[in-house]
């Protein structure tokens, strides 16, 4: 998984069946990454910091939906504690 | 696998049920001169690791999840050893 | 699968049950000339290689199907020792 930072969000109203009612984030990876476009799992929203799962395992925040995607917000980040 | 040092642990109120109950860690992946190297990663934790650990990650989907007893959960990653010593010719 | 070097070991004592009694081997990737490439891996190892040996690694889901690492937390696998390479 890698930390992210919501941008914003992606609306495509024509989308494979499976991805109807799925919120699209843009995600930008921490501290300096790439953008990706991840399938929100958990109500994350603009501005808040996230961790995203990535591959083949994105998808099982669904199951037993079968959703294409390779990247999945899993959790909304409250805190990161450093020594 | 990766050598990582654990430089943080990650606090989420809101998250998968799968990643409920685990030490959510931030890693930073070690080069083999105890450099930072490349990107950080969270990794759920399966050997009751802690900041400032040296440790083992497995970045593939089974052994991450099978790791922390999760099947079938979106989990990428995992911290699997705490790292005693490196030895390099 | 990829070509490398054996350059070091790791021990851990505090690891996944399943990993016990397994060898924990740092490879340098190197190319076919046998030329060092960027980066590391940690493998672990099911052929008995030594320090300096060239080595074949498997890496991802397939390292599981190597003997011996069926159901194990192990994303690297060294399959095989490397008598020769040969290029056209």
């Amino acid at each position: 998984m890698y930390l992210g930072k919501v941008i914003g969000r992606v609306v495509a109203s024509e989308k494979n069946d499976v991805l109807e009612g799925k919120t699209l984030l843009l995600v930008r990876r921490l501290p300096q990454g790439p953008v990706v476009v991840a399938v929100d799992a958990v109500g994350a929203g603009a501005g808040e910091t996230v961790y995203v799962c990535r591959g083949r395992e994105a998808a099982y925040a669904f199951k037993p939906e079968e959703v294409p995607t390779e990247a999945t917000v899993v959790a909304i980040v409250d805190n990161i504690e450093r020594e | 696998m990766i050598i990582a040092r654990v430089v943080g642990n990650v606090v989420a109120s809101q998250k998968q049920l799968s990643h409920e109950g685990k030490k959510i860690l931030l890693l930073q992946p070690l080069d083999l001169k105890d450099e930072p190297m490349g990107e950080l990663v969270v990794a759920l934790d399966a050997v009751d690791a802690g900041v400032g650990d040296r440790v083992l990650a497995v970045q593939e989907g089974f052994s991450a999840m099978t790791s922390v007893g999760h099947i079938e959960s979106p989990i990428d990653a995992a911290v699997i050893g705490v790292i005693d010593l490196v030895e390099i010719e | 699968m990829l070509l490398g070097r054996i350059i070091g070991t790791v021990v851990a004592t505090r690891k996944d049950p399943r990993l016990e009694g397994k060898k924990l081997l740092i490879c340098r990737p190197v190319d076919p000339d046998g030329n060092d490439e960027k980066g590391y891996i940690v493998a672990v190892d099911t052929v008995h290689a030594g320090f300096r040996e060239q080595v074949l690694i498997v890496q991802g889901s397939s390292a599981r199907m190597a003997s011996g690492c069926k159901d194990t937390p192990v994303d690297a696998a060294i399959v095989g020792i490397v008598d020769q390479v040969s290029q056209d």
